[in-house]
């Protein structure tokens, strides 16, 4: 029987039940592999549930540094009934299935072509364990043991992050420890360790750090100086506030009073939410929500007022798969459109699309600049795989001389030096960006009145045809200004000169680049560019322009970039082409290469044509 | 409506203590209706905001989307404005507030804007008792979509239209109570020596004030048997008692009216006189409830201070933000640095 062999390149993924406590002792799994220097990537799967349905956790191991899914599984670890015939039947030929057998393997699901591996994970928690609860939790810890011994994990570092979890605790870490010597033992003296599949150290890992994007999403925040957020729970945005609040209690307690320098509003919902952050920006505080698609929908009609009332916004989207309620708990880049457009009559936002967590801190805290600077929405486009999965990411960098740019505010001084009247929508500087005052700036000079109706340049009511034209004449010119101070586009050159290029963006980069590299083995090539914000730049037509096909790889059905690019680049629809993935799961670099080359291979092919009458062959 | 407005002022026209005149809180000219109730609250705001002496420029108001939330425009000139979205002032003056509490809040609504579309963020930001002023100018029904009941009109009530109303009215007033708002009243736009008075206390409140202005819309709904036109006010109007409200600083020189019977001292020290016999007592919120109803079902609207918590504890307070506004901190203030990245760098290896 094929055998499986692979050192430090494979993929194995836990099959649990939710709510079972095996995502701390999954993790756990990962940071060991981390630990040991060797590139990894886990996704965690789970189900719109909290208790009882299947859930599981991908991890991919790759010391060449793929870190998007691979697709296929080698290893299986199946701790759910539930899911047993699933879990068997997606296992690579030649894979192993460690399971449970303190009940023997239904013969229906037995396999010739994988290795069986039994743990009698459920006796051995009988025999050690009193309580429920704790049969429970700790059947998961002796895996992790168990898989120790098979895969080669140095077990000094699982001690050391044991010992990290339960710092000070030293019953639990005692508990824990003796639970994954429990499996290591076990696996040690009943199969031939470690496996065909295994891991050996390497130094590979550097500075990097492993951490959620929406973490760093909450973390750029305090840096970037937000101080009022308003927001309302929903899957997979909420933890990017939790994380504020986390690192808030940590970083800005006054320290004379004991008094927070930020305030956390729980909206009664999002249109409370994107409201309060309006008003709050209004008033000058630096303020954010987070959402995801059916909030974003929800906070329409706000976006459109703050982008006619030219109010900045800072509202980061944590895309998962829509419509409606989609597939909460799964991933998808589907928001595009209802992010790019968002809300009624002629509008268009800043979009920042980051692909990694060091770029979720960089363009989290640069959010709030630019909401200044141009006064208007930004949209961070994130989604759920990018958002609460630990990405192997290099380390956060914050540079100490920066200020924060508040943009054209007017102060009390500015407003006394002014020679002529002030007007709120006057474009002085000609990039279309008008200056503002604060409320309570100063006694009798500079106070306006914001609304959403259209107003003429010194912030007066009217319904003249002229005035309201040249007003949106304005916020185009504005749009246009954001093209050169957002996030330039990332190019990656090909190998060999070429005609055909590839565009991504977001959490589809890890999986792209691979497919680069697959397609380049096989002598195809492609220059790539990486979108990183939207209104698109000169940059990125001249990178269309210079191409004769270019694919457009995104995790949505109908290919939204690729729209956005022909109607915003007035392109050719001919000229894109079109990769799209939208199951809800992360997508992968084979699939996406195997599409690519199948096209780009019969494109070779001269298509043969009818022959019109009378034309000579 | 008028067109023009003489700009000529009596050259000694009173100031008050920051030295301003009445026309310093005075706005543009209104263009609602001749006779609209609105105009008389926006005048009341005036006076109140005129004799209290607040810094035009320390009030903002914020208004949602109708007749009433077109008012924000007829008063304080020299404060910034906001006309948000509909039923969304809330919202809006919550971020703001969020950012810099250190200012008064005016917000403005209707019946539409609060009792229908907005009923929700109503009801939120009397929970959270924002420190602001939350003025609904009642009408009981859509003005500038010319005419539609609304969820405050009476049952039975016809519009102009002709048809009856089937459905029951909310009382704001009362949904306010049970929320837990902290300073509940009801006043008519027609009655200034009531209105003024509140609109004060409510300014100097430290939390939410909630006063629920029957305000009569003279096109649509001044109908004899709508209960907010201004004949059935005027005739079934009940006051909780007359009232008289003295700021902490000029106590001293104020010349009440001999025979208050209770007085409530607000938060910073200003207090708030209440006169004649009165059943009601202000501070108890059960007493409050049972009263409204009462008068209700004898036909009568019972208006005045319905009730108020001079102990309440506003949003910054149980949320613990610091006394400096939120939105004047700097990258000082807010910014944790390098250093401190450099250690959450390593938490995460």
């Amino acid at each position: 029987m094929k055998r499986i062999k692979a050192v430090n390149e494979f993929v194995i993924r836990f099959a649990n039940v939710n709510g079972t406590g095996s995502a701390s002792a999954n993790a756990m799994f990962a940071k060991s592999i981390f630990r040991m220097g060797i590139p990894v990537s886990p996704k965690n799967i789970f189900p719109s549930n909290i208790q009882g349905l299947p859930t599981w956790y991908e991890v991919r191991v790759s010391e060449k540094g793929y870190l998007g899914r691979r697709g296929g599984v080698d290893i299986a670890v199946s701790v759910n009934p539930q899911s047993m015939a699933q879990d068997i039947g997606d296992l690579n030929p030649g894979g192993y299935f460690v399971y449970d057998n303190t009940k023997p393997l239904d013969l229906r699901l037995h396999r010739e072509d994988v290795h069986l591996i039994g743990l009698p994970l459920t006796d051995i928690c009988r025999r050690e364990y009193t309580q429920a609860r704790q049969r429970q939790l700790f059947k998961n810890v002796i895996y992790i043991g168990a898989l120790a011994a098979l895969l080669n994990i140095e077990f000094p570092v699982l001690k050391e992050l044991v010992d990290e979890q339960f710092k000070g605790k030293d019953k639990l870490v005692a508990s824990n420890i003796h639970a994954l010597e429990l499996g290591y033992q076990y696996a040690l003296k009943n199969f031939k360790c470690p496996l065909g599949v295994h891991l050996e150290r390497r130094d590979l890992i550097g500075k990097k750090i492993m951490m959620e994007g929406n973490d760093a999403l909450a973390l750029g925040a305090i840096y970037g100086g937000a101080t009022v957020v308003a927001w309302y729970p929903l899957t997979p945005s909420t933890s990017v506030i939790e994380g504020f609040e986390k690192y808030a209690k940590r970083l800005r307690i006054d320290p004379g009073s004991g008094d927070r320098r930020y305030c956390v509003a729980q909206a009664e919902d999002e249109l409370a939410a994107i409201g309060m952050v309006i008003g709050a920006s209004w008033n000058g505080a630096r303020s954010f929500t987070a959402t995801s698609g059916p909030g974003l929908s929800l906070m329409g009609e706000f976006l459109g007022l703050a982008y006619f009332a030219e109010v900045p916004t800072v509202l980061f989207d944590i895309q998962r798969a829509g419509p409606s309620t989609g597939m909460p708990t799964r991933t998808q880049q589907s928001d595009i459109f209802a992010a790019a457009y968002a809300s009624h009559g002629d509008t268009k936002h800043v979009l920042l699309i980051p692909s990694d967590p060091k770029e979720c801190f960089e363009m989290s805290a640069e959010s709030f600049d630019l909401a200044d600077r141009l006064q208007t929405p930004v949209i961070l486009m994130s989604d759920l795989d990018l958002g609460m999965n630990d990405n192997l990411s290099e380390p956060l960098e914050w540079d100490d001389q920066r200020n924060y740019d508040r943009g054209k505010v007017l102060s009390a001084e500015d407003l006394d030096n002014l020679t002529e009247r002030y007007g709120r929508y006057r474009d002085v500087d000609g990039d279309g960006i008008c200056y503002r005052t604060l409320p309570g700036t100063h006694p009798d000079k500079g106070a306006f009145f914001t609304r959403g109706t259209s107003r003429n340049e010194y912030a007066i009511y009217t319904e003249f045809g002229d005035a309201y034209v040249s007003n949106m004449e304005r916020l185009s010119r504005k749009l246009e200004t954001a093209k050169s101070i957002v996030p330039a586009p990332q190019v990656y050159r090909a190998k060999k000169t070429t005609r055909d290029g590839m565009i991504f963006y977001g959490s589809s980069r890890d999986a792209s680049l691979e497919a680069l590299d697959i397609l380049a083995a096989k002598g195809l090539h492609l220059d790539a560019m990486r979108l990183r914000a939207f209104p698109f730049s000169k940059e990125v037509v001249d990178f269309i322009d210079a191409h004769d096909r270019v694919f457009v790889v995104e995790q949505n059905r109908d290919g939204q970039m690729r729209k956005l690019l022909i109607i915003e680049c007035e392109l050719n629809p001919g000229k894109l082409l079109s990769y799209t993935h939208y199951d809800g799961m992360p997508m992968t670099a084979l699939d996406a290469a195997d599409h690519i080359a199948r096209v780009l291979g019969s494109s070779n092919i001269t298509p043969l044509r009818k022959k019109k009458a009378g034309e000579k062959v | 409506m008028s067109y023009i407005r003489p700009e000529f002022r009596h050259p000694d026209s009173q100031t008050n203590i920051n030295g301003f005149t009445r026309k310093d809180y005075e706005g543009a000219l209104s263009t609602l209706c001749a006779g609209c109730g609105h105009d008389s609250v926006s005048s009341g705001i005036i006076d109140a905001c005129f004799e209290l002496g607040v810094w035009p420029h320390r009030v903002a108001k914020i208004s949602g989307i109708g007749c009433s939330s077109k008012t924000p425009t007829y008063f304080l000139g020299k404060s910034h404005g906001f006309n948000s979205v509909h039923g969304r002032m809330p919202s809006v003056t919550t971020g703001a507030n969020m950012a810099n509490g250190e200012m008064a809040y005016i917000g403005i609504s209707g019946d539409g804007d609060s009792a229908s579309i907005g009923l929700g963020q109503f009801g939120h930001v009397v929970r959270r008792n924002l420190n602001m002023v939350y003025i609904v100018e009642n009408n009981g029904c859509y003005g500038l979509t010319k005419g539609q009941d609304s969820a405050t009109t009476d049952i039975g009530s016809s519009s102009k239209k002709g048809d009856p109303n089937p459905f029951q009215p909310i009382d704001l007033c009362s949904m306010a109570l049970q929320l837990g708002a902290t300073f509940v009243a009801r006043s008519f736009s027609g009655d200034k020596e009531q209105l003024i008075p509140l609109i004060k206390a409510g300014i100097v409140h430290n939390g939410f004030a909630f006063i629920d202005v029957i305000s009569p819309c003279v096109t649509f709904n001044n109908t004899p048997e709508s209960s907010k036109g201004y004949e059935f006010v005027r005739d079934h109007m009940e006051a909780t008692g007359k009232m008289d409200f003295v700021p902490a600083r000029s106590e001293i020189t104020t010349n009440y009216e001999s025979g208050f019977t209770k007085e409530i001292t607000l938060h910073y020290g200003s207090v708030i006189h209440l006169y004649k016999d009165d059943k009601l007592d202000c501070t108890d919120r059960n007493s409050a409830l049972r009263a409204i109803q009462e008068h209700d079902e004898k036909g009568q609207v019972l208006t005045g201070l319905l009730y108020v918590d001079p102990d309440s504890r506003d949003f910054h307070k149980v949320q613990q933000t610091v006394k400096h506004p939120l939105r004047d901190l700097d990258e000082q203030d807010l910014c944790p640095g390098a250093r401190s990245l450099g250690a959450i760098n390593a938490s995460l290896r």
